[in-house]
């Protein structure tokens, strides 16, 4: 068998026994599903009115819940692969002529299979709640293309989060970051109405330009600049997570 | 797999494939055994902390070796080393004629490694854990199965086979990860304590498998702290202390150098004590716990001998014990300091 097949093959069997153990633990892609939706319901209906966005809230808010729903998922993917790394069976694999990025790849691809469920929910949930969109069949592609960019990025910067930590318990907490981040952008409230200091950090960070330009393309109106910053941001991030993980998952016996 | 019960045939391709190819013979008295593993000169630091401080090995094929000492002694970095996890700082180390540092992949195509801490995936059922570890050796899917369940059944595991792996006991867990270490017929076994934390039952257990395995063949690298456990299986034995090797022999070899085992006899007072001191020639007595220490070989007949004694000079016993050497006698008697020091320092 050829390296490259032998890679291919060994991820797959990576992504199916990843994707055994989010079966097998379902309480994880239902955080991951649930709370975003949670999130929805309180926004959309409590706090919603009470913002000026300019439209109707759920078309405001629902690309940054999309956001919410990638991020969300993540701290089981950090806990998942700290579990991993800390419970000796990283050692079999290694000890057995396992690909090397086969371990991470099923993480990865694990993390973005349950993410997408959970994006669909609360896609599903925001058209169920009254959003509409005038975007076009290309607008729609695109917008799920940096979904997916993010997501990706997202999945290996968190593979790197927990192959980082010391034990699964603090790998869980090194993803709040990621988790928070959106909030602190103009995810919920335009970052204008932010306030000093806030405000700049929320214009300069990744997910305002990831929010922004799902949001043109959504609302049919899209955006080349915020576009462009998104994908750069994700591909700046998913390269440092690869990195990252690469050296921790070699450095670590 | 061609599993053979004790005392049966060894599966003939793996004679023939360990025969192949390997020239040092080990001139163990005339018994002709090329080496399965040669160390020389190992070394290992953490930072300014030596955990190994030059270590010589020589294991034979087709033997048991064991790796005695207590917590902190290096067993674990040895073994990490050896099974291509871990670089030493310097050193030489060939397992089964493949150098660890340069050709690891050779190494690890004829390795199979039971760590210390269990590796198994607890999320997935014994039986998808040996799936896992078929599918991960590319073996052929009629064949996988085929050797995922003879390997249940060989184990004891079928009853649990469906049930996930968190759910099983440390004794049921450690079978399902030898087993899967087993999925494919390694040439060299590296066992980490595969008996720490288990239960007297599973121990014996374990050891049974562990000698099944030799009688196929298979050559085994086992690090311990129990003297016993090394006493029963291997056939050599090598004490690490430190970092350092401070004996290595036979299992017998090394008894020879540790006090005997001997019984120790408690009193109510120091009257029957010393009555029983007088009695018993060669006895230590230690009036602070009225006890008395013999020398004894610990069998039947020399037992009974001991109580008649007593009995005809009408001395009471309290209470009676015997004492077999365990690894703290090993380490006084060849370091001077006790096995707990070594942790300590």
């Amino acid at each position: 068998m050829s390296i490259t097949s032998a890679a291919l093959t060994d991820s797959r069997i990576m992504l199916r026994r990843n994707f055994k153990h989010i079966l097998r633990n379902p309480f994880t892609i239902f955080n991951g599903a649930l709370m975003p939706v949670v999130i929805m319901l309180m926004f959309v209906y409590v706090f919603g009115n009470a913002f000026n966005v300019g439209e109707r809230y759920v078309e405001y808010a629902t690309p940054g819940l999309i956001l919410l729903a990638i991020t969300y998922g993540l701290s089981a993917t950090a806990v998942s692969v700290s579990s991993d790394m800390t419970k000796g069976i990283v050692n079999r694999f290694k000890v057995m002529n396992v690909s090397r990025g086969a371990v991470l790849t099923g993480h990865v691809v694990a993390t973005m299979l349950s993410t997408s469920v959970a994006v669909a929910v609360i896609i599903g949930m925001a058209f169920a709640l009254g959003f509409r969109s005038p975007a076009t069949l290309l607008d729609w592609l695109g917008a799920i293309g940096i979904i997916v960019a993010t997501a990706f990025a997202a999945a290996w910067l968190t593979v790197a989060l927990g192959m980082a930590a010391k034990t699964p318990e603090s790998a869980g907490l090194t993803v709040v970051p990621l988790i928070l981040l959106p909030f602190v952008s103009s995810a919920i409230a335009p970052a204008a109405k932010m306030g000093q200091g806030v405000r700049q950090f929320a214009e300069y960070q990744p997910f305002t330009p990831i929010i922004e330009s799902v949001r043109g393309l959504l609302a049919g109106t899209p955006s080349g600049g915020y576009a462009a910053a998104a994908l750069a941001w994700c591909a700046g991030i998913a390269v440092v997570g690869y990195l990252w993980s690469r050296a921790t998952f070699s450095k670590r016996a | 797999m061609t599993c053979s019960k004790p005392g049966g045939t060894p599966c003939q391709g793996f004679v023939s494939a360990a025969r192949q190819g390997r020239v040092r013979g080990g001139g163990d008295g005339g018994c002709m055994r090329n080496t399965a593993i040669a160390v020389s000169g190992l070394r290992k630091a953490f930072g300014d902390k030596i955990v190994l401080d030059g270590i010589d090995l020589d294991v034979h094929e087709g033997t048991v070796f064991s790796l005695l000492g207590p917590n902190g002694a290096g067993k674990t970095t040895t073994v990490n080393v050896l099974t291509t996890l871990m670089k030493a700082d310097s050193g030489r180390a060939r397992v089964a004629g493949h150098d660890v540092a340069t050709h690891a992949k050779e190494v690890r195509a004829v390795i199979g490694v039971t760590g210390q801490f269990s590796a198994v995936d607890e999320l997935l059922t014994g039986r998808e854990n040996l799936q896992l570890m078929a599918d991960l050796h590319h073996l052929r899917a009629d064949e996988g199965k085929r050797v995922v369940t003879s390997l249940l059944e060989r184990f004891d595991l079928a009853e649990s086979a469906q049930k996930m792996a968190a759910t099983y006991s440390g004794g049921t867990r450690r079978k399902l990860d030898l087993a899967m270490t087993l999925v494919t017929t390694p040439q060299i076994i590296f066992l980490d304590e595969p008996t720490t934390g288990l239960d007297p039952r599973s121990r014996r257990t374990m050891w049974n498998i562990i000698r099944e395995l030799v009688s196929d063949g298979v050559t085994v690298f086992l690090t311990t702290q129990y003297l016993e456990e090394a006493d029963q299986l291997a056939d050599r034995i090598a004490v690490l202390d430190q970092g350092r090797l401070v004996a290595e022999g036979t299992p017998d070899e090394l008894k020879r150098q540790v006090p005997g085992s001997h019984v120790r006899l408690r009193f109510t007072d120091a009257v029957a004590l010393d009555a029983a001191a007088r009695v018993l020639n060669g006895s230590t007595v230690d009036d602070a716990s009225l006890t008395l220490q013999v020398p004894s070989d610990a069998g039947a007949k020399s037992l009974r001998a001991l109580l008649d004694r007593l009995d005809e000079h009408s001395v009471d016993v309290e209470e009676f014990s015997v004492h077999t050497p365990d690894l703290d006698d090993v380490f006084l008697a060849l370091t001077g300091h006790a096995s707990t020091e070594a942790i300590a320092q």
